[in-house]
């Protein structure tokens, strides 16, 4: 049910309804620490209402930039706008944000009740309100009948919903979740990603978490920055990122590509000639197709290793300009038979910047045809 | 004086000794049951070393249990010749010893505060924050533990002589204080230490203040510590004795203090009575420590990888 909705709102532009005053406005942002610079020149938009993921492998900066923003360091410079407000200046308890932590933290000494009602007691709002409010949310995440337990007496993933709770019970202009599903096992991740995607799209909360696993990132988002060495490398929406990313290194992030030393040229690769810079071919594997006969633009190639992927298999196929990595669905070629391998379409990047890619594949059979 | 050391050890063995019992049970029952030899030899060891571990500890007590009881008790009798409750009476119905108490009773609990004041904030600053000269502050504080306690004293009560602090409550409380201050400062300081950053943070994101993070959080989780240390200062101070007769006496007896004088001017079995009375708040507070410390769910709840 959650996942058609977010096709839904993925396949449509990036929320358009945020106007300039709401979500999140960082500029500028420096940051370093211990003398080196963990944050440079950081600048991001989330629109109101919208869900966006900081993605990158650890130490380009994700968690940092997050806890800027949730108010737990200071920038040396650049400004933080929550919800048309420059908050840049004040401390986290000020901010109109709230965190999930990756390991929830909540305060073992108090039951979950107590945990999620905390922020609303700091707000000395009467009693009653807080009752109301309190079992209201704990209700959204399915959590009632563990409101009497301690964290240490429910699951891990119980205690992760106890942690969404305590941060929405808040109604915060702006929700952060760092690595929130890093402790969860591989199934619960799924579902626990699914809902907090399916409350984030109900209660139209403005949204950043952090995350290392693209798959999860791919998944939730509206958009996803994808960070590398403390700049953000690409901005996009995830099927834009797929499809069209701007580097190598979104390239090789995002999805398995084969990469390739060389130039592109009329379906093959050649080693490169010129000295524009390094050269490098980037081929999807479901962009390398495997066919028994010679197609236009396909070159030999024999089968050279098949793994068993589930619903498709991933075949290692070797030609006389390199060995390339497809996935085929539906019947499996023998290890070892030869046949043909054509490339549909191709990315070449120099010096890490994408040059051309878009329909690489059709002008090569345009050409090929011609 | 003996004696008090005596009880000391009794306190603070018992749980030790359930420990190692429990451990070493685990052990066996992990070895290969193939040898059921070896496992029955094992058990008749443990055994053996229970009782031996037993006699160990309560021994002493029970001797001075049937000595203050005691009438008379001559060398190759295994009991008592005869029983009275006479030395009881004795220790209730003198004044000096009475005051004593109050003076223990008053005394340590002020020992208690005095030192949580001065060394909790200490103890935070050891454990959140980096400071010039940290480690050396943290390992100096066992200065006072380095040096025989005596020269330490003797130097100290030139320093109270000329500050009018000889025979003063004052200076009784400031020479326990020296003793409570390793473990008032290094026990929270582990205890806040081991308080998660995050549960902090969490707090602060929640909208609390600095203040109000550090007393609903950071103390009420390390809360478990600071009460160990708090029980160990207690006993600590209700059992100094050389610093306290060092300043106090002549004016002011502590319950140890007044135990030298016992030992000198009553028979032993007057000794007995006291010692037994002195370790009863030992043992009420190690009990009561016990069901607070190890209660369990304040350790619990932690996803801290």
């Amino acid at each position: 049910m959650s996942t058609s909705r977010e096709t839904a709102v993925r396949g449509a532009s990036p929320v358009s309804g945020g106007s300039q005053g709401g979500g999140l406005q960082v500029s500028g942002l420096n940051k370093v620490l211990g003398g080196r610079t963990i944050i440079d020149d950081l600048n991001l938009t989330v629109n109101e209402g919208e869900l966006v993921s900081l993605l990158g492998p650890s130490g380009c900066g994700k968690t940092t930039t997050l806890r800027m923003i949730a108010g737990f360091l200071t920038p040396d410079s650049g400004t933080i706008a929550v919800a048309g407000r420059d908050v840049t200046a004040l401390g986290a308890e000020r901010r109109p944000s709230a965190m999930v932590f990756q390991n929830y933290a909540l305060w073992p000494h108090m039951t979950v009740f107590k945990n999620v009602a905390f922020p609303l007691k700091l707000r000395k709002l009467p009693k009653p309100e807080i009752e109301e409010r309190v079992t209201q949310v704990l209700g959204l995440v399915n959590l009632l009948h563990h409101r009497d337990s301690r964290p240490g007496q429910i699951s891990g993933g119980e205690q992760q919903r106890v942690a969404l709770a305590r941060a929405l019970v808040q109604e915060p202009d702006l929700l952060l979740l760092d690595e929130p599903l890093s402790n969860l096992d591989a199934k619960l991740r799924v579902k626990v990603r699914e809902d907090i995607r399916e409350i984030q799209q109900r209660l139209g909360i403005t949204t950043v978490i952090v995350t290392h696993d693209q798959d999860e990132a791919m998944s939730v988002s509206d958009r996803i920055a994808v960070m590398n060495e403390g700049k953000i490398e690409q901005y996009s929406t995830p099927a834009e990122l797929y499809e069209h990313p701007r580097t190598m290194f979104v390239a090789t992030f995002i999805g398995t590509i084969n990469r390739i030393e060389g130039s592109y040229r009329d379906g093959r690769i050649v080693a490169d000639g010129d000295d524009s810079g390094d050269a490098v071919v980037g081929i999807r594997p479901e962009d390398v197709h495997f066919t028994s006969t010679a197609v236009a633009g396909s070159l030999p190639a024999t089968v050279e290793r098949i793994i068993p992927r589930g619903h498709f298999h991933e075949v290692f196929l070797r030609r006389e300009d390199a060995t390339l990595r497809a996935y085929i669905t539906g019947e499996v070629p023998a290890l070892g038979s030869a046949g043909f391998a054509q490339v549909s379409k191709a990315m070449i990047f120099r010096n890490g910047l994408l040059v051309e890619g878009q329909a690489e594949g059709a002008a090569a059979d345009a050409r090929a045809r011609a | 004086m003996s004696e008090t050391v005596n009880i000391d050890m009794v306190a603070d063995g018992m749980t030790t000794t359930e420990q190692a019992g429990r451990t070493r049970l685990g052990q066996s029952v992990a070895a290969p049951s193939g040898s059921r030899w070896g496992a029955i030899a094992g058990k008749v060891l443990i055994a053996l070393f229970v009782v031996v571990m037993v006699i160990f500890i309560l021994g002493p007590l029970l001797w001075l249990a049937i000595h203050a009881f005691a009438g008379t008790w001559t060398y190759p009798n295994l009991m008592p010749d005869s029983w009275t409750l006479r030395w009881w009476q004795t220790v209730f119905s003198d004044s000096s010893l009475g005051i004593a108490v109050q003076n223990s009773l008053v005394i340590s609990p002020l020992v208690v505060l005095f030192s949580a004041v001065i060394c909790l904030p200490a103890a935070y600053a050891f454990a959140r924050f980096e400071f010039f000269a940290r480690r050396t502050f943290l390992i100096g504080l066992f200065a006072t533990n380095a040096f025989p306690k005596m020269g330490l004293f003797a130097t100290l009560a030139s320093l109270f002589y000329a500050l009018n602090l000889m025979n003063t409550v004052v200076g009784i409380i400031i020479v326990q204080i020296l003793g409570t201050i390793v473990f008032m400062t290094w026990i929270p300081a582990a205890a806040f230490a081991a308080v998660p950053r995050s549960l902090e943070e969490a707090a602060r994101d929640a909208g609390a203040s600095r203040i109000r993070v550090f007393f609903s959080i950071t103390l009420r989780m390390a809360m478990p510590g600071i009460l160990v240390a708090a029980v160990m200062a207690f006993l600590a101070s209700f059992d100094e004795a050389q610093g306290t007769y060092l300043v106090g006496a002549p004016d002011y007896f502590t319950m140890p203090t007044e135990m030298y004088t016992l030992v000198l001017n009553y028979p032993k079995q007057v000794a007995a009575v006291f010692s037994i009375l002195l370790s009863i708040p030992s043992v009420v507070l190690m009990l009561v420590a016990r069901k607070h410390i190890m209660g369990g769910q304040l350790a619990e709840g932690f996803q801290i990888r």
